[in-house]
C-alpha cells in the first residue's frame, strides 16, 4: 500500500504544485497551492466540458445511424504527415472551438425591459456556483482542492445555489415565459432536491463522515480481497446510487428531464432572453454540474479514486477516478440517446410518490443493514435487497396500474 | 417490473452504437459530396433533349421542332423556333430542326409531359439535380446547347427506357427501309412487266406490313412509364 502511494505518478500533481509553490513564504504558498488548484480544475473541466459537446453529438449520431460532426478539422493539421489521411478533418475535432468562436462573435441582445444586472449576473451566477461544487471532489489521492469535514452538505448547498440562478435569469429578463419557465424549472430542481439528498443519507450514516475524503476512505478495502467494498455493491448502496443518478439527471436538466429548456417544445424556458457567450455560458454550467454530481456520484457510491481490484492499484487513483467518471458520463449521453421527454406531471409523480418514498424505506434498510452487522453477509445481502426491491415492485404496480403496458394498434 | 421497458431502449440504443461501427445496415448515411449514390432510374427532375452523336450534338438532335411539346407543356415552359432550312437526321433524311430550344426551369414542373407526347423520342427526363445558380434569371434558361445531351449519357441514367427506345427506333428504321425497299422493288417490278400478277404478290406483303410494324412499339409506349413508377 505503501509503495503505490509513494509512487511517482501517484503523487506526480501534488509534486508538481509543490515544486511550483515551495519558494514562497507560507502564507502566499497557501494562496498559490489554491489558485493553482483552481486553474487546474478549471482548465481540466473547462476541455473536458469542449471535448464532451463533441463526444455527446457523435455519440448521438451514431445512435441514430449517422456519422455526427465529423468535417470541422483544425488548421495546418492536414500537414501533419501521420494525419494525411484525415485531410485536414482529424474527425472534426475542431467543432468544439468553431462552436465557442461561433458562441463568442454572437450578437449578446439584452432586451430594454429586462433587469440589467440580474439578467447579466445569473449565468455568471449559475457557472460560479457549478464551479464551486468542484472544490470538494477527491480527485485523487491527496488531490482534493479543499479539505472540509462537511464537504458533502457544502457540494448540495452549493450545487443548490444554481437554482438561485436559474430563476434569477427567469426573472431578470422581464419575459412571461421566461418567468413561468423559470418558475417550472425551480419546481423540478426542488423536487428532485429531496431524492437527490435523501439518495446520500445512508452513505453518511454508514461511513460515519461527512467529508468526501473520509467516505472515500470508508470504501478503500476489499472483502475477501477481490470484492471491492464499495457501497454500490450493497442493495442499499445500489439503490441509493440509481436514485441518486436520477435525481443527478433531473438536477442537471438533462434528458430525459429537460423540460426547463424543451428546445423542441418549448421557446427556451428560462433561456429564452439569452443569447451569444451568455447562453453558452448556461450550457457550460449546464455540462459541469453533470460532471460535479457524476464525481459526487463516483466519490459517494463507485469508491472515489479506488481501484476496483488490490493488484490494479499501481494505476494511479486520478486515472482510476477519470475512468469512472466517463463511464458516468457516457451513461448520461446513453440515457439522452434513448429516453424521451417526460410530461411535467410524470416528473412530479416520479419525484414525490416514487423516489422520495423509496429513499426512505432505503434509510429504513440502512438501519437494518448497520445493525444486523453481525450475520453473515450473504443472509444480510439477500435481507436488505429484499426490503428495497419488494416496495419498488408495488409502489412501481400501483403507479402504473392502468397505464401500462399499453398496446398500440395500426388503423385498418 | 418497472423499469424493464427502460432497458429494452437502452438496449436498443446501444445495439445502434455499436452496430454503427461494423454493420452497415446501422450506418445507413452516405457522406454526400464525397460519396454519391446511384439514382433510382425512375428519379427525374428536368428536360433534357437526346442527340445521337456525342462529338457534334447540334447535329443530330432527334428534335424535329414539331412544337407538340411547347403546346402540350402545361406551365409552358419551353420556346422552340422552327429552323428555316432542313438537316440530315441520323438516318440521313433531311429535317427541320430548331433553331432555337429553351427550356426555363424555373417555371418548369418535371410533370413529364413533353416526355410523353414527343413522337421522336427526342426529349427526355434528365436527372442532374446540382443545378444551383448565383443567377436566378439567365442561368435557369437552358438553351439548347445546354439541354442537348448524346444517347450514351440516357443509356447511362436510365439503362432499361434507353434500350427500349433503342430497339424501337432500330425496329422503325428497318422497317422503313424494308418499306423503301419494297416500295422501290414493286416499282421497278411495275416497269419491268406490264403483267405484274406474279411478281406484285410477295412484294406487296412487306408493304402492307410495313406500316403496321411500328404499331406494337408505338402502342407500348404509354405503358413505358407504368413500371418505371418509384415502388412506394
Amino acid at each position: 500500500m505503501s509503495a503505490t502511494n509513494d509512487a511517482f505518478l501517484e503523487t506526480f500533481p501534488v509534486t508538481l504544485r509543490d515544486a511550483a509553490t515551495n519558494w514562497l513564504p507560507a502564507p502566499w504558498n497557501w494562496l498559490a497551492q489554491g489558485l493553482i488548484a483552481v486553474v487546474a480544475v478549471l482548465a481540466i473541466f473547462g476541455s473536458l466540458f469542449a471535448i464532451l459537446t463533441l463526444v455527446e453529438r457523435k455519440a448521438l449520431g451514431r445512435v441514430q445511424n449517422r456519422p455526427g460532426p465529423n468535417r470541422t478539422g483544425l488548421p495546418y493539421t492536414a500537414r501533419l504527415p501521420w494525419l494525411k489521411f484525415t485531410e485536414g478533418k482529424i474527425f472534426g475535432l475542431g467543432q468544439p472551438m468553431a462552436d465557442g468562436i461561433k458562441m463568442l462573435t454572437k450578437e449578446d441582445i439584452v432586451p430594454r425591459e429586462a433587469d440589467q444586472v440580474l439578467h447579466f449576473i445569473a449565468p455568471v451566477a449559475m457557472l460560479a456556483m457549478s464551479l464551486m461544487t468542484f472544490a470538494v471532489i477527491p480527485f485523487g489521492r491527496n488531490l482534493v482542492p479543499v479539505e472540509l469535514d462537511a464537504s458533502v452538505l457544502y457540494f448540495f448547498a452549493a450545487g443548490a445555489a444554481t437554482e438561485l440562478a436559474v430563476f434569477m435569469a427567469g426573472w431578470g429578463s422581464r419575459n412571461k415565459f421566461a418567468l413561468l419557465a423559470a418558475m417550472r424549472a425551480l419546481a423540478q430542481l426542488i423536487s428532485y432536491e429531496l431524492p437527490l439528498i435523501l439518495s446520500f443519507v445512508p452513505v453518511v450514516m454508514i461511513a460515519g463522515s461527512l467529508s468526501t475524503v473520509g467516505i472515500v476512505a470508508a470504501q478503500s478495502s476489499w472483502h475477501w480481497g477481490f470484492i471491492p467494498h464499495w457501497y454500490v455493491l450493497t442493495p442499499w448502496g445500489f439503490a441509493g446510487f440509481l436514485i441518486f443518478m436520477v435525481s443527478a439527471l433531473a438536477e442537471s436538466n438533462r434528458s430525459p428531464f429537460d423540460l426547463p429548456e424543451a428546445e423542441s417544445e418549448l421557446i427556451a424556458g428560462h433561456l429564452t432572453e439569452y443569447s451569444g457567450f451568455k447562453y453558452a455560458l448556461f450550457f457550460m454550467a449546464e455540462y459541469l454540474g453533470m460532471t460535479a454530481l457524476s464525481g459526487m456520484a463516483v466519490t459517494l457510491f463507485l469508491g472515489g479514486w479506488n481501484a476496483p481490484l488490490p493488484f490494479l492499484q499501481f494505476i494511479p487513483s486520478y486515472v482510476w477516478f477519470a475512468v469512472k467518471l466517463l463511464t458516468l458520463l457516457m451513461g448520461f449521453i446513453w440515457i439522452r440517446a434513448t429516453l424521451p421527454r417526460l410530461r411535467m406531471d410524470q416528473l412530479m409523480h416520479l419525484s414525490w410518490k416514487f423516489l422520495v418514498p423509496l429513499c426512505l424505506v432505503n434509510l429504513a434498510n440502512t438501519t437494518v443493514w448497520h445493525l444486523t452487522a453481525s450475520l453473515p453477509l450473504a443472509v444480510r445481502w439477500l435481507l436488505c435487497a429484499v426490503i428495497i426491491v419488494a416496495p419498488f415492485t408495488l409502489i412501481g404496480r400501483s403507479l402504473t396500474k392502468g397505464v401500462a403496458p399499453r398496446t398500440y394498434r395500426y388503423a385498418e | 417490473m418497472l423499469g424493464s421497458g427502460l432497458l429494452q431502449g437502452l438496449a436498443v440504443t446501444a445495439k445502434n452504437l455499436v452496430g454503427s461501427f461494423h454493420d452497415p445496415a446501422r450506418y445507413t448515411t452516405v457522406e454526400y459530396p464525397e460519396v454519391k449514390e446511384q439514382l433510382p432510374e425512375s428519379f427525374r427532375n428536368f428536360p433534357f433533349l437526346v442527340t445521337d452523336n456525342a462529338t457534334d450534338p447540334m447535329g443530330a438532335l432527334r428534335c424535329v421542332a414539331c412544337q407538340i411539346c411547347e403546346k402540350e407543356c402545361p406551365p409552358q415552359c419551353i420556346y422552340i423556333e422552327k429552323s428555316k432550312d432542313k438537316k440530315p437526321d441520323a438516318t440521313g433524311k433531311p429535317q427541320l430542326y430548331p433553331a432555337v430550344f429553351a427550356i426555363d426551369t424555373s417555371v418548369c414542373m418535371s410533370c413529364q409531359i413533353c416526355v410523353e407526347v414527343c413522337p421522336f423520342d427526342a426529349i427526355k427526363m434528365d436527372q442532374e439535380f446540382e443545378i444551383a445558380t448565383t443567377d436566378r434569371f439567365s442561368a435557369l434558361l437552358l438553351n439548347r446547347e445546354q439541354l442537348a445531351k448524346p444517347n450514351t449519357y440516357f443509356h447511362q441514367i436510365r439503362p432499361t427506357e434507353a434500350a427500349e427506345v433503342d430497339g424501337r427506333l432500330t425496329a422503325e428504321r428497318k422497317a422503313a427501309e424494308e418499306k423503301a425497299k419494297a416500295a422501290a422493288a414493286a416499282k421497278a417490278a411495275a416497269a419491268a412487266a406490264p403483267k405484274p400478277a406474279a411478281s406484285a404478290v410477295p412484294t406487296a406483303t412487306p408493304a402492307a406490313t410495313a406500316p403496321t410494324a411500328p404499331k406494337p412499339a408505338a402502342a407500348a409506349t404509354p405503358a413505358v412509364p407504368t413500371p418505371e413508377k418509384p415502388a412506394p
